[in-house]
């Protein structure tokens, strides 16, 4: 094998675009999980926002417009399991699976013909003098926009959540839906907001792999990446910027088992594959042990008012 | 304005209406998707729900196909409800169903060429086996870290398929298969040939097994203290632990049951309609299985007729591929539309609904 | 009374099967400290919710300041300056105390601001808060703190309280009494909501008593006794338990120097708790809610396992065990949460009574439950102890609060217990129920079985105990005999000074 072949500057550029995905996700699933709802359909939701950025970005030949109508796409699916488990207040784990299902079902069906197409791809953009830099330039400061949005998101969720009133109302009705609802806050309107931006956000992360990091379509291609982003918000202990961490670790890990394999390490190649999801698990078991600080206390639970 | 109120008691018929209902209504948006795709809609529900089993052309083709594509369902929802009654929520069977494969297969063709008859009970214990270790990873990280099993079994899948890829292309690989990636046929070795019991009829002993998986879930669910205990622990956590059940048990006996059903239907499938390891002989019936244990509500008998009925939308779906020229991705849409509207409807076992005034609180 | 602040006319509101409020009119004046009494059930919370904007009268009308006041939300009372301090608070366990001050506030200051009005307030009324702390670590008296300063930052013109002193002990309740006695000499006026009796006498310049939602009398507290309120609030008369004289028997249960870490963030650690009780013998165990007693309840039935020798039975260690093998000993227990911990809430009442009669009951063979006669055996509970519900096979969840406790309490009763041990055996239950188990208590206990009684309510304590304890962030005071203990001892026990010390509490 030939390690050699390894570039340490393409190596952290390229784990920035393959965290993306999962950060764009991931940063989505906390928010909805602050208010209090554990929505397991992330990956139905990506795989949703894959195939209709993918579709759009095609059919209009603008990337940009393409990752606007997979996030609406996801964030209009996420709502069907909003009503669910809102309003029908159906069990937020069956129905988590549900959207999962509907949508690889719904991408894929969606997705017949477009599959071996390439898409139009979005550009880098060039700073001035900061994308010269050596070294730095290119592994920080030469990818597409999308990449900084991710990360201004992720900076845009910490504010909202830190300073804004309406960022302490989210909070309150995650930790006690019964509490929030005595003073009057709607907590029903509140965690469908916290859904459906959710639900957009899951979309901008499939988006952005079908049109930036594979860049194609086929079908399942998301292949536990929103899974994994559920798994991000737990390592994560529901803070946003160790959310960003968690995401560009296990960016980092996908791409040196990539970069390994192509450098024909002698090892099998599907215990590569697999390592992501090992090291996702192992890394779950940490936090676990440590116990689960951050949870919102009302996760998952269902809230009927009740007078 | 309407309104939802909580009902004093679960409603019992409501239990029973609601699969049906949500079936109609898959079967009208479903109609409704099928028009959007220049499919005629009633021809497209007729082929899916009724030709598969009275067809007088080909029905006495696909009828067997009902059982057995309805066996590993039936199997590993039976396991999966357990679970999901004690709120133990193992959504990676299709990982333990694929270690149940290959550890089965594996113990068998350790003997080949041999004719025993012991070979054939041996490797569903093997297969068994598998799905339990498999399960258990989760089941004892839940137990000794609290590491949430969902994610952890769902991982185990894409692991699972990854270990599925190595032994088809490695260790478990054909040496007289020219090189291609697959497994020797079991179906074709008499020794561990999961055969039909009653020729023609698709009874093979993975769906006789499902049988007795339901009669004995019936059993533990309604008449033991066993059954009694993983109820209370889904019901109410903290009663259980006051009436001296112990979680963790419970946890480890659920996974590890439903793990075991899940092993040996990847064996039987393996051994029998699949015939060999192959990179992709799952077809993800370990997902399928959610929606029917779902379907079922979690009640045997009831999965015993979701697995029947999810087994022709799968047969149905197969015909309107080849007749109509469907998406075969249609038919996977439509399953999940099914679980969504059961979900939607299940509110009105707890609720009822009013119409009337409206209530600020 | 020239100066009415809020006026209610003709207030009704019916829920299916239930007439919350049944044509409700009273007046509060500015200032004015309103007493609204009545039993659990009497449809005291839902008046006030209508006060409070949560729920909406179906006729009737209220007037503020001579206005029309119908708010529609609790936005709408807040701003119209109506403000309320919840019986269960509607606090944020995860949140800041400020951030909790804030979120029920409509317009709130900058959080520095924010903070240094919290400081004043706290002051200015004798209530020391940090507005940094994390709620979730504060006592329960600090929590209500939190509460009645969000509600003060408001200057509201009417406080609603809804028992505020459940949680308290008599030193915080005078000073929790002192505040409202300041706020009421400043103009604000004050519901406040409660069913015990010589608090109202103490505090109050009138009183409207509910019953079966009808305001049934009025009366001016101080001039009223407390048995002819209890009359007005109750409508007939009950039994009292009887007055007993019982031989002691031997020691049946001893703790001995019990600790066990917190169970949660939130949880109280016990700390070296010991005591002993006798066959035949009554124990009561006192203390603010949140001070260790669902712990030491935990402890005791076996769901928290300690080192076995802490807890003997008959001079048998019994710590290590858990609730099963305790139960085969006679050991039964009846924790306070009844849905959910002492019964499972969508099961039926045959399966409730499976739940913890399995055993003892011979409800089993090999492992299989016999569900005749585990019906049997709650139509046994049922009618032992006047459960009304339609059935065995009714939903645990459809009966009534005080009906399910007779049956949760019963279930253990007629399993004939050597030790029983309960926690607020009466909490939420109407006073007949109530009666009717401590009664039944009694009767377990003049048959010769070992019961302790944790609860808050120290009238029923001091009525049923032969000697007395109290709970302090896990500690347990000295026990004394309960004859010849006056309230101040009993007060000083609660607020964990001991025997020999000055009072630092």
């Amino acid at each position: 094998m030939d390690l050699s072949s390894i570039n340490p500057v393409l190596l952290v550029a390229s784990l920035m675009v393959s965290a993306t995905p999962i950060l764009f996700a991931a940063i989505g699933e906390l928010v909805v999980e602050k208010a209090g709802v554990l929505n397991l359909g992330v990956e139905g939701m990506m795989i949703t926002g894959a195939i209709v950025g993918f579709a759009v970005a095609v059919t209009t030949s603008s990337p940009l417009l393409g990752f606007a109508a997979a996030a609406l796409a996801s964030a209009v699916l996420s709502l069907s399991f909003g009503v669910l488990t809102q309003y029908l207040l159906s069990n937020q784990v069956a129905t988590g699976l549900g959207l999962t299902l509907v949508g690889l079902g719904l991408s894929s069906l969606i997705g017949r013909p477009y599959e071996g197409i390439k898409s139009p791809t979005l550009p880098d953009i060039h700073i001035p003098v900061i994308s010269d830099l050596p070294v730095v330039g290119p592994m920080l400061f030469q990818h597409d926009i999308m990449v900084y949005v991710s990360i201004a998101l992720v900076a845009g969720v910490w504010g909202f959540l830190k300073y804004s009133r309406l960022g302490l109302i989210l909070r309150a009705v995650g930790e006690s839906h019964d509490a929030a609802h005595a003073l009057g806050y709607k907590v029903v309107r509140v965690r469908m907001a916290a859904i459906f931006f959710g639900g957009a956000c899951a979309g901008l992360g499939g988006a952005y792999l079908s049109l930036v990091r594979v860049p194609q379509w086929t079908e399942g291609m998301t292949a536990g990446a929103g899974w994994i982003a559920l798994a991000i918000v737990v390592f994560a202990s529901w803070r946003p910027w160790r959310v960003l961490i968690g995401a560009y670790l296990f960016g980092g890990i996908t791409v040196l088992q990539l970069n390994l394999q192509a450098a024909g390490l002698q090892f099998g190649v599907e215990y590569l594959s697999m390592s992501p999801y090992v090291i996702t698990i192992l890394v779950l078991v940490v936090i676990s042990a440590r116990g689960a600080h951050g949870a919102p206390a009302s996760l998952g639970r269902p809230f009927h008012a009740s007078s | 304005m309407i309104r939802l109120e909580k009902r004093p008691q679960p409603s019992q018929v409501w239990t029973v209406m609601t699969p049906v209902l949500a079936v109609f209504l898959t079967m009208i948006v479903g109609g409704i998707m099928f028009a959007m795709l220049d499919t005629p809609p009633l021809e497209a529900i007729r082929i899916i729900f009724w030709d598969p089993l009275f067809n007088t052309q080909f029905a006495s083709f696909t009828r067997p196909q009902l059982l057995v594509k309805a066996g590993p369902l039936i199997l590993i929802a039976i396991g999966l409800s357990i679970g999901f009654k004690a709120g133990i929520w193992n959504i990676g069977a299709e990982g333990q169903y694929i270690m149940g494969a290959i550890f089965g297969a594996g113990a068998g063709l350790a003997f080949y060429p041999s004719e025993s008859w012991l070979i054939f009970p041996f490797m569903i214990i093997a297969g068994a086996f598998g799905g339990f270790l498999w399960a258990m990873i989760p089941a004892i990280l839940r137990t000794a870290f609290r590491t949430n099993e969902i994610l952890v079994s769902l991982m185990l899948v894409y692991v699972a398929e990854a270990m599925l890829a190595s032994v088809s292309q490695g260790l478990l690989r054909n040496p007289e298969g020219l090189g291609f990636p697959g497994s020797r046929n079991l179906s074709q070795w008499d020794a561990s040939a999961n055969r039909e019991i009653i020729a023609g009829s698709g009874m093979h002993w993975g769906v006789l097994t499902a049988f007795i998986a339901v009669i004995f879930a019936y059993v533990l669910m309604t008449r033991h203290i066993q059954g009694f205990n993983v109820r209370l622990t889904g019901e109410a956590p903290r009663a259980a632990r006051f009436a001296g059940v112990i979680p963790a048990r419970i946890v480890i006996f659920c996974l590890g049951l439903s793990g075991v059903l899940a092993g040996m239907a990847g064996l039987f499938e393996v051994a029998g309609p699949a015939g060999q390891i192959s990179i992709d002989f799952n077809s993800g019936y370990g997902f399928t299985a959610i929606i029917v244990a779902f379907l079922g509500r979690l009640h045997p008998v009831g999965i015993l007729l979701a697995g029947l009925l999810m087994a022709l939308t799968y047969i149905g779906g197969e015909l309107a591929q080849l007749m109509l020229g469907v998406p075969g991705a249609s038919i996977q849409l439509f399953q999940g539309m099914l679980l969504f509207f059961l979900l939607a409807t299940d509110v009105f076992i707890n609720f009822r609904l009013r119409i009337g005034r409206t209530e600020v609180a | 009374m020239d100066d009415i602040l809020l006026s209610l006319s003709g207030l009704t509101k019916a829920y299916p099967g239930v007439v919350a409020n049944d044509d409700v009119s009273f007046d509060i004046g500015r200032g004015e400290v309103h007493a609204l009494l009545g039993e659990n059930g009497a449809g005291k919370s839902t008046l006030v919710k209508m006060i409070y904007g949560l729920v909406k009268p179906d006729t009737g009308t209220m007037t503020l300041n001579g206005a029309g006041y119908t708010p529609a939300e609790p936005r709408a009372a807040r701003a119209a300056g109506v403000a309320m301090v919840f019986q269960h608070f509607s606090l944020f366990d995860a949140l800041t105390v400020a951030e909790n001050i804030a979120l029920g506030m409509e317009n709130p200051p900058k959080p520095r601001d924010l903070a240094r009005q919290i400081r004043e307030v706290s002051e200015n009324y004798g209530l020391p808060l940090d507005p940094d702390r994390v709620v979730g670590t504060l006592s329960a008296g600090e929590r209500q703190r939190v509460e009645i300063i969000r509600c003060l930052l408001q200057n509201p013109q009417l406080l609603i309280m809804d028992e505020p002193t459940s949680v308290l002990t008599p030193q915080e309740v005078e000073i929790l009494f002192q505040t409202l006695r300041q706020l009421s000499a400043e103009g604000t006026a004050i519901l406040y909501i409660s069913h015990k009796l010589e608090e109202i006498r103490a505090l109050c310049d009138n009183a409207t008593i509910l019953r079966l939602g009808k305001k049934v009398a009025t009366c001016i507290p101080r001039e009223t006794t407390a048995r002819e309120m209890a009359e007005m609030m109750v409508g007939s008369s009950f039994n009292a338990p009887e007055a007993r004289a019982r031989d002691l028997g031997d020691v049946a249960l001893e703790v001995r120097g019990l600790s066990l870490p917190a169970p949660g963030a939130f949880g109280t650690p016990l700390r070296d708790i010991s005591f002993t009780v006798r066959q035949g013998e009554v124990l009561g165990l006192g203390g603010v809610a949140g001070n260790g007693q669902d712990e030491l309840l935990a402890a005791l039935s076996g769901e928290q396992r300690s080192p076995a020798a802490m807890i003997r039975m008959h001079d048998v260690e019994i710590g290590a065990l858990g609730p099963t093998a305790r139960r085969d000993k006679g050991l039964l227990t009846g924790p306070e949460e009844r849905l959910g911990h002492a019964a499972a809430p969508d099961m039926s009442l045959t399966e409730n009574a499976v739940l913890t009669a399995a055993r003892r009951e011979g409800l089993l063979s090999r492992g299989f439950v016999n569900w005749g006669r585990a019906q049997g055996f709650a139509e046994k509970v049922i009618e032992a102890f006047d459960v009304r519900t339609p059935g065995p096979g009714t939903a645990a969840r459809a009966l009534s609060g005080g009906n399910l406790q007779k049956y949760v309490i019963g279930r253990e009763i007629l399993q004939r217990p050597e030790v029983l041990i309960v926690n607020q055996p009466t909490w939420g239950v109407d006073a007949a129920a109530a009666a009717a188990i401590r009664q039944a208590l009694l009767d377990l206990a003049a048959k010769g079985a070992a019961i302790v009684v944790i609860s808050q309510d120290l009238d029923e304590l001091i009525e049923i105990s032969d000697r007395f304890g109290a709970l302090n962030e896990g500690r347990l005071s000295a026990i004394k005999p309960v004859q010849g203990l006056t309230i101040d001892e009993i007060g000083l026990m609660m607020g964990g000074a001991h025997d020999m010390e000055v009072a630092h509490a």
